[in-house]
């Protein structure tokens, strides 16, 4: 230990979160809850003055930040549980502790659609408590109001278009099982460079053809 | 009261933010997010003991603590009146504990917390309606046991709603159920719209606004997102109706709206007046007059 200085300590300090605790978290909630609100609508989020460590997006490490805390179990994508920093990060701001196994998970962080596993392994919740459910949160290049699937359902006045890129494999054909499942299911935080969008499980998805 | 009140904010010295813990609120705010992805179903919560009794709105007041921002614009009412003593109670716990701007007037609401009435104005999408209830469960009075209404509402089991509907007519000759008037929330979910006047049913469904739910001391969160479909139970022979009045406000004039009842005397005289307090103000203000009221243009004219 004596060989330790102050600097390499600092050196090895997670980088800072929310730099408003209080009212940037307050700002990512009304964003997060209008996204379930109003399903499949972009919402902007202020500008947060964020800098996590890679490859976590500053919208992603904002949920995070917002709605994570030591009640939460926190499922990592392979990629993001590999990085030790991105684990003392989370760890350092939230004390979320970490699950193996997606089922257990109340959020799953997920950085790279493509290490998405099978939404059908995380929990779903029970009849008589489907609150018990994941929360997935996925990060995402680009969310657009328009040219993509078709969502129906509360929330909507009569459709809304929506797309996102990348998609993970049979994504929106698994999210149509997913709705299948109501009042069941998992809900989707997506997870933009500085914008969310939501899919929970009562919304009904079409329009996959085009 | 009609104009916006300025507040003083006090809330870095002596509160947090909105009085509650950021712990508590993260609890909240992801209750409410469950409670919006199945709409009408009731998510228990950790709720906080709050510096007022229960029965007071704990639970709209919990709800509306996760929600408010320091931009937010507040409007409190009680029973569809800004100057009663819980609305005033209640506003002045969040100016002290937030310092946000509060409103007496609907439009300008972003967060409207009520107690047991919905705004005659018909609200618009970037606003928020938080409930005070005080017993969530509709099925309570029918079945005691948690564990049988939860088994209940995971089997879509409600005919002993219809059944007590049912007897209502048997022994009425009508559904005479007037206040917490059950709904079924986008064909699943039975929930109580909280002790409303069912006058007030018809405006939840398809309301544009996100309609959030807090029950303090039984611990239950529940939302209508905007735009989702609510319907009032009933029959095909008896089917749902909503209250009329036979009189316009004595005030106002307006028509088809919820009206209170106002003893005047010792004689049985009475008058009925809007129970939408700001809502009667604006009709006013507007040079509207009801059969006991003066008009204040007029009034104004004659000095």
């Amino acid at each position: 230990m004596s060989t330790q200085t102050a600097s390499s300590i600092f050196a090895k300090a997670p980088a800072p979160g929310l730099a408003d605790p209080v009212h940037d978290a307050q700002s990512v909630f009304r964003s997060a809850m209008n996204a379930l609100a109003q399903p499949g609508t972009v919402q902007q989020l202020d500008d947060l003055k964020l800098n996590p460590p890679a490859p976590l997006s500053i919208a992603a490490t904002a949920l995070v930040l917002t709605l994570c805390d030591y009640d939460t179990p926190l499922w990592l994508d392979p990629a993001l549980a590999a990085s030790e920093t991105v684990k003392n990060y989370i760890r350092f701001h939230t004390a979320a502790p970490f699950v193996e196994s997606p089922a257990e998970a109340a959020f799953a962080l997920v950085s790279d659609a493509k290490l998405l596993p099978a939404v059908a392994s995380f929990s779903a919740g029970t009849a008589e408590y489907p609150d018990r459910s994941t929360t997935i949160i996925l990060m995402v290049d680009e969310l657009t109001e328009d040219d993509g699937i078709t969502l129906k359902g509360p929330g909507i006045k009569t459709e809304q278009q929506f797309n996102v890129a990348p998609t993970p494999a049979m994504f929106w054909q698994q999210m149509q099982d997913n709705s299948a499942l109501y009042p069941l299911g998992i809900d989707v935080i997506f997870a933009g460079a500085n914008q969310v969008a939501g899919l929970p499980r009562s919304i009904k998805i079409t329009g996959l053809e085009a | 009261m009609t104009e916006r009140v300025e507040t003083q904010g006090i809330s870095g010295e002596h509160y947090n933010f909105a009085y509650l813990d950021e712990q508590t609120k993260r609890m909240i705010r992801r209750t409410i997010l469950k409670g919006i992805a199945v709409p009408g179903y009731q998510v228990p919560f950790a709720a906080r003991e709050m510096p007022m009794p229960y029965g007071w709105g704990t639970g709209g007041v919990q709800v509306t603590a996760a929600v408010i921002g320091k931009n937010d614009c507040l409007k409190m009412i009680d029973q569809g009146s800004d100057d009663t003593t819980n609305a005033v109670a209640l506003r002045n716990f969040f100016v002290e504990t937030t310092g946000v701007d509060t409103t007496t007037k609907t439009k300008d609401a972003s967060i409207i917390q009520t107690r047991h009435r919905i705004p005659e104005e018909t609200l618009t999408k970037d606003q928020v309606l938080v409930y005070q209830v005080p017993i969530p469960e509709p099925l309570r009075f029918l079945e005691p046991r948690e564990t049988e209404t939860r088994k209940m509402h995971a089997l879509e089991e409600y005919g002993l709603m219809h059944v007590k509907l049912y007897e209502d007519i048997a022994k009425f000759g009508h559904i005479a159920t007037a206040y917490a008037y059950p709904v079924m929330v986008q064909d699943r979910y039975v929930m109580d719209p909280s002790p409303t006047p069912k006058f007030d049913n018809p405006k939840m469904d398809q309301m544009e606004a996100l309609q959030l739910f807090g029950a303090g001391r039984e611990k239950r969160i529940y939302a209508i997102p905007p735009h989702t479909k609510v319907v009032s139970l009933d029959f095909e022979d008896h089917p749902f109706e909503v209250t009329k009045f036979e009189q316009p406000c004595a005030i106002c004039g307006a028509e088809e709206v919820y009206l209170d009842e106002v003893i005047l005397d010792d004689d049985g005289n009475r008058m009925f007046v809007c129970s939408d307090s700001d809502f009667c103000e604006e009709r006013r203000d507007a040079g509207h007059v009801g059969h006991l009221g003066t008009n204040p243009l007029e009034a104004e004219g004659n000095d």
